[in-house]
């Protein structure tokens, strides 16, 4: 056990994808989130059949009706004879699905009562992250104003190993635990509304997720209660050739409100590692889920080597009148990323939001961008997606708008600008924008171009070097997003785009 | 696909028929129709499957299912309907295709004295034959494009439009495909070569009009090459029947410096698509290009643009409009690349539409891909009913909803009329928009006092 | 309450006149009660957010509010049966605070088929083109305004003092009997202000009504009301004479706040 005194010593008050106190040093290193913490994992054989579903659903103890929807969902995948969705805009060599572990935990006697249980292993891991998990302690001399307390759910591989301010959520009757924490103790809430926004026939890396999932975060926010604190989910991968499948649900009642905060790192590794998860949101009526991702998962070396596979079903259904959901994310990382954050809009006068940076660097692939469904009458969504392409990067962003016939009223507006940064880059935008009511309107906007010369020279003449003239009009650029984050993820967000941007110029 | 057979059983006996027709067949072309059927034979008509990404929101199953004959038979029109449909003015060029065959006596004479040939391909001298035969199919790529195959393989005649260097002062060049009332549902293969030589200037105005009004198919392709600084204006009017098929292929291939203006009006058909690919190949290669179309009862209209920057220094500039009444659909596609290398490309892209009733429908997908970083892109989408404060404003003018909709999109449109610069044209379509506009409902978001 | 001259012919009665937003169903007007006779000018203060700009509004049938209770009779007829472009025919003319652009659509053809929709309802002919491009042009300069500037669309890219020029334009064209003025005042610098005040006046007379909303005073410098209303809160608070302005004027509205609903 280290000893308490050390851990508050370490203690970091807010959390950290990157240090917000980012030495010079940190900056050159090339992903400093690269290291792998030696512990004893258990880890099933590779492979993917009915039998390791069921191994996974056993250690889970999981009902009965849980294991059948995981079964129907493994069949399901297998039917599809591992075709991947080929219309994304992205390349990478075939994926063996039966050489993937599909469950890694760090081995542990019953799971941890309290946080003095968790492996010390593991605390040190995440404060090496820069992740408190372990609660914050009003120390002498901190003053109110101090940074804003964030309860967070640290998932390591796949399994959830601490979740920290239970006590304060509690006492509002907020549940924010592990899903197979969940399962027990709010099984009808699970069985209501697992699958029911993303089923599992929906594509096929949900339905391989469905099959296998293994963790991840799920919190009920119940009727008429303002979550007073921020909920935060951290994201590692640790063990070699293991795929990360976490589900996340997150359920506000009626006049519930929640702010979500999603981090992800992992170690460098020379192969792919591949990460497909599902999260499904719901709000009912006049309630609000605003989730925010700061998405920073290995990207591979500068020759493209290794890298996260980050093929991500994230989808809200804003199901009750005047609510709203809200997409924010920060996509730095990752070999290949294949992401839309979607909002079926069916409640009258619901609200779906996406904003999104997308930076990719060296030999990344981002195809990335939302759908926003428009069902309810006075429905509105706004998209504003900021792409920035470097060196051999690829990025594209994919966004669907449907306005459906009942839509009555229904507004859209989008807007997607990228940025190019150097000849050997690419930036492309596909939209798919269907519309199928008079009363509907719908604004679609759409740029593409380097860095104006212009605004180059007139930071240098400023006296900025070029690279920094090119974070500063680049940070600029994402401004509008960074806006949307809380204040510290914005920090952090920013300080990443820097870290990204590296060595991209000159 | 086991449809597929039957169908194109029926193009095979057409063809064979159609071959032994030909009395005397060049080798050449022989050769290029067998390439066609083969190819055809392959391909046949796409289906919307998923992952065709290319005909994702049009399906030509109606089209693919039907019978359509060859018309064997030349049908004789008269001049005086010809010229009640089409945009006609005598000092223009006309060449007059009845049902894709050329029909000489309403045709304005061949001009091939020491100039620029206008005429019909199947009519050349040795000299047009090997000018015809650099570019003819060349650019069309029949291999993988099941219309273009077909098309190819009933090759016979068409327009071929060839301008020296530096030739200017042309009389604007009218092609009018007209679809004659046949006993049977046919099919009308229009063909058009366009060679610009170098700095050339003309206009050119293709009319696809119709004496019929049951169900046919006109599967056209066009070839436009415009060598160094040669400058088009170039307009399409479609005007099919409202049960009619349309589908038309035009591969445009620009040089060094050279413009294409291209303008295009689509009204009619059950399901039309008008498929234009621009290769922007050398430096200073500049394309604008301009679309209304407008739909009603159950029509689909399906503008399929796609846009090479093959080069340094090219420009390209799309806008369309649409206006959508009753259960009808439009489909707007329009794909900008540009290449790696290709810098200092300029693109603008741009789809505006009107939706006038509860049952219409748009797809709109203006892409772009880039590869390469000094570009300047920019692409917008918009979609709705005509402004409600607009409406209001007009009324209390004391003009009642449907005039003040009337209006509405008649200045809607008229950006895209008011470019025409060729006067005879856009005298005709002021007029023929104004009758044929559709009609519409008009519903408030608020009910009103 | 405007008093009545017994032997004066009211042309518009406006009685407890209730009205909200549609989509929010946010009441507006609370109960107003005014009174415009043939030849009358009346200015409506107030101020913002007093529902004065609804009232106008209301009279001449913008969707975007919904009248609630109360009558409004134009002529002795219901107006309030009527759709927008019907009260127009009839002779209500509204001029936009905020006039609508509409692309593509040309100002001459635009004002021509008004001017024959008026006609057609008086069961008259429709004008002859070359009488009416008399009156047009004679209308344009008579505003000042630049004459290209009328070859474009309707409203695009003309200028706030533009729009409300064109605005007097289409007045002096519809002749109307009734004329609402919104705000007409705002946005004008003084050349333009005097130019559109002595449009008003030159068509003040027996056979014309206007009803104008103004925020500020200067407006009437220059076009002398007959009655001046102050409307706060969706009522009536006071009425008087012109020199009811100029008290306005020194002393702000906050007095008139505190003594809303008893109007007098």
């Amino acid at each position: 056990m280290v000893p308490r005194q050390a851990l508050e010593a370490n203690l970091v008050t807010a959390p950290k994808v990157i240090s917000r106190t980012s030495t010079s040093d940190d900056l050159a290193r090339e992903y400093k989130w690269g290291f792998v913490t030696e512990i004893e994992s258990e880890i099933i054989p590779k492979g993917l059949n009915e039998e390791v579903v069921r191994i996974i659903s056993r250690k889970k103890e999981e009902p009965e009706w849980l294991l059948e929807w995981r079964l129907k969902a493994l069949r399901h995948f297998l039917s599809l004879n591992y075709e991947e969705p080929k219309w994304a805009k992205v390349s990478h060599p075939p994926i063996d699905f039966q050489d993937i572990h599909y469950y890694a935990a760090p081995v542990k006697q019953a799971g941890p009562k309290s946080l003095e249980e968790v492996d010390p292993q593991l605390l040190e891991t995440f404060n090496k992250l820069g992740i408190p998990i372990q609660e914050q302690k009003r120390l002498a001399g901190v003053t109110e104003e101090g940074p804003s307390k964030v309860a967070v759910d640290a998932v390591f591989d796949s399994i959830s190993v601490a979740t920290t301010y239970q006590k304060t959520l509690e006492e509002k009757g907020i549940i924010f635990c592990s899903v197979s924490e969940a399962v027990k103790k709010a099984p009808d809430i699970v069985r209501k509304y697992l699958g029911s926004v993303v089923p599992y026939t929906d594509n096929f890396y949900a339905a391989l997720n469905s099959a296998v999932f293994s963790d991840g975060s799920f919190v009920y926010i119940p009727k008429g209660v303002r979550c007073p604190i921020e909920l935060m989910t951290y994201f590692r991968i640790n063990s070699a050739n293991t795929g990360q499948f976490e589900r996340t649900l997150i359920i506000a009642d009626e006049g519930a409100y929640v702010s979500y905060l999603e981090g992800c790192t992992a170690p460098i590794r020379k192969t792919s590692q591949l990460h497909a998860a599902v999260v499904e949101l719901v709000t009912l009526d006049n309630a609000e889920i605003k989730y925010s991702t700061l998405q920073n998962w290995y990207p591979g070396d500068k020759q493209g080597n290794g890298g996260v596979y980050n093929f991500v079903t994230k989808r809200g259904k804003a199901l009750g009148k005047n609510s709203k959901i809200s997409w924010t994310q920060v996509e730095t990382g990752s070999a290949i990323t294949w992401k839309y954050p979607s909002v079926i809009l069916q409640g009258d006068n619901s609200t779906g939001e996406f904003y999104s940076v997308a930076l990719v660097n060296n030999y990344q692939q981002a195809d990335t961008g939302t759908k926003m469904i428009h069902i309810g009458k006075n429905t509105k969504s706004t998209i504003v997606a900021k792409g920035i392409s470097a060196g051999h990067g690829q990025s594209t962003y994919r966004g669907q708008v449907q306005i459906m016939p009942t839509a009555d009223n229904a507004t859209n507006f989008t807007q997607c600008d990228s940025l190019l940064i150097g000849d050997k880059c690419g930036a492309h935008t596909v939209p798919y924008i269907e519309v199928r009511n008079p009363t509907a309107r719908m604004e679609h906007e759409a740029s593409t171009s380097k860095v104006s010369d212009d605004q180059l020279f007139y930071c240098l003449q400023r006296g900025l070097d070029p690279e920094e003239a090119h974070y500063v009009i680049i940070n600029g650029f994402c401004r509008g997003i960074f806006k949307e984050l809380p204040f510290e993820f914005a920090m952090e967000a920013s300080q990443l785009l820097r870290v990204s941007l590296e060595g991209t110029v000159g | 696909m086991t449809q597929t057979a039957t169908r194109y059983d029926r193009y095979q006996a057409d063809f064979v028929h159609f071959q032994k027709s030909l009395s005397n067949g060049d080798a050449w072309l022989n050769e290029m129709r067998q390439a066609g059927v083969e190819s055809f034979s392959k391909l046949c008509f796409p289906t919307a499957i998923r992952g065709n990404e290319d005909w994702r929101f049009t399906n030509v199953g109606p089209i693919a299912n039907r019978q359509f004959a060859y018309p064997f038979e030349q049908a004789s029109v008269d001049a005086a309907q010809v010229k009640a449909l089409s945009p006609w003015d005598d000092g223009w060029v006309n060449l007059v295709f009845v049902d894709g065959r050329f029909d000489q006596g309403l045709s304005t004479p061949a001009m091939n004295r020491k100039g620029p040939y206008i005429g019909n391909l199947a009519a050349l001298s040795a000299a047009g034959q090997a000018a015809a035969r650099q570019h003819l199919g060349r650019h069309v790529d029949a291999a993988k494009n099941g219309f273009a195959a077909v098309n190819t393989a009933f090759v016979r005649d068409g327009a071929f439009v060839a301008l020296p260097d530096g030739a200017a002062d042309l009389p604007p060049v009218h092609l009018v495909f007209v679809a004659s009332r046949r006993p049977q549902p046919s099919v009308a293969y229009p063909r058009i070569l366009v060679v610009a030589g170098r700095n050339s200037k003309a206009t050119l105005l293709e009319s696809y009009v119709t004496l019929a009004d049951g169900a046919y198919f006109t599967d056209g392709v066009a070839e436009v090459i415009l060598q160094e600084g040669a400058q088009m204006q170039h307009y399409r009017l479609m005007r099919e029947a409202a049960e009619a098929f349309h589908i038309g292929t035009t591969q445009v291939r620009q040089e060094k410096d050279s413009t294409f203006t291209s303008i295009s009006f689509a009204r009619g058909a059950a399901i039309a698509r008008n498929q234009l690919h621009v290769a922007l190949d050398a430096p200073g290669a500049s394309c604008f290009i301009n679309g209304l179309y407008l739909t009603d009862g159950t029509q689909h209209i399906d503008n399929n643009i796609n846009i090479d920057h093959l080069k340094p220094h090219t420009t390209s500039d799309l806008y369309f409009k649409g206006i959508l009444a009753d259960r009808s659909r439009a489909v707007f596609s329009g794909r900008v690349i540009v290449h790696k290398d290709a810098q200092k490309a300029y693109a603008l892209q741009s789809d505006k539409n009107l939706l006038l009733s509860d049952g219409a429908r748009i797809n709109t997908k203006p892409s772009l891909e880039i590869y390469a970083d000094d570009v300047q892109c920019k692409h917008g989408a918009t979609a709705g009913a005509v402004a409600e404060e607009a409406i209001f404003y007009m009324q209390a003018r004391g003009l009642d909803v449907e005039t003040a909709t009337m209006y509405l999109v008649q200045g809607f449109a008229r950006e895209v009329i008011d470019q025409i610069k060729l006067d005879g044209f856009r005298q005709y379509l002021e007029l023929y928009f104004i009758e044929s506009l559709p009609k519409y409902q008009f519903r408030s978001k608020n009910q009103g006092p | 309450m405007a008093s009545t001259n017994g032997t004066k012919q009211p042309l518009l009665e406006v009685r407890g006149l209730r009205a909200a937003v549609t989509a929010t169903g946010q009441e507006i007007l609370k109960g107003v009660d005014l009174t415009v006779n043939v030849g009358e000018v009346h200015a409506v203060m107030g101020p913002n957010g007093s529902g004065k700009s609804t009232l106008v509004n209301v009279i001449a049938g913008r969707p975007d509010f919904a009248v609630t209770a109360g009558q409004v009779h134009y002529a002795g007829q219901d107006l309030l049966a009527m759709l927008p472009d019907r009260r127009a025919r009839e002779g209500v003319f509204l001029a936009f605070q905020y006039p609508v652009e509409l692309p593509g659509v040309r100002p001459w053809q635009f004002m021509k088929a008004s001017v024959d929709a008026l006609r057609k309802h008086r069961g008259l002919p429709e004008i002859g083109a070359r009488e009416f491009d008399a009156m047009f042009k004679a209308a344009v300069k008579e505003m000042e305004m630049d004459a290209d500037l009328m070859k474009r669309s309707v409203n695009e890219g003309f200028s706030g003092g533009e729009k409300k020029r064109n605005e007097m334009i289409q007045l002096a064209l519809m002749e109307p009997r009734l004329a609402l003025l919104d705000e007409t005042d705002s946005g004008l610098d003084i050349d333009a202000l005097k130019t559109v005040a002595a449009g008003v006046n030159k068509r003040r007379g027996p056979e014309r009504s206007v009803l104008l909303v103004t925020h500020y005073q200067r407006l009437l410098g220059y076009i002398t009301p007959d009655f001046v209303h102050v409307l706060v809160d969706g009522r009536i608070a006071l009425s008087g004479g012109p020199e009811l302005a100029h008290e306005l004027e020194a002393k702000g509205y906050d007095w008139l706040k505190e003594s809303a609903g008893t109007a007098r």
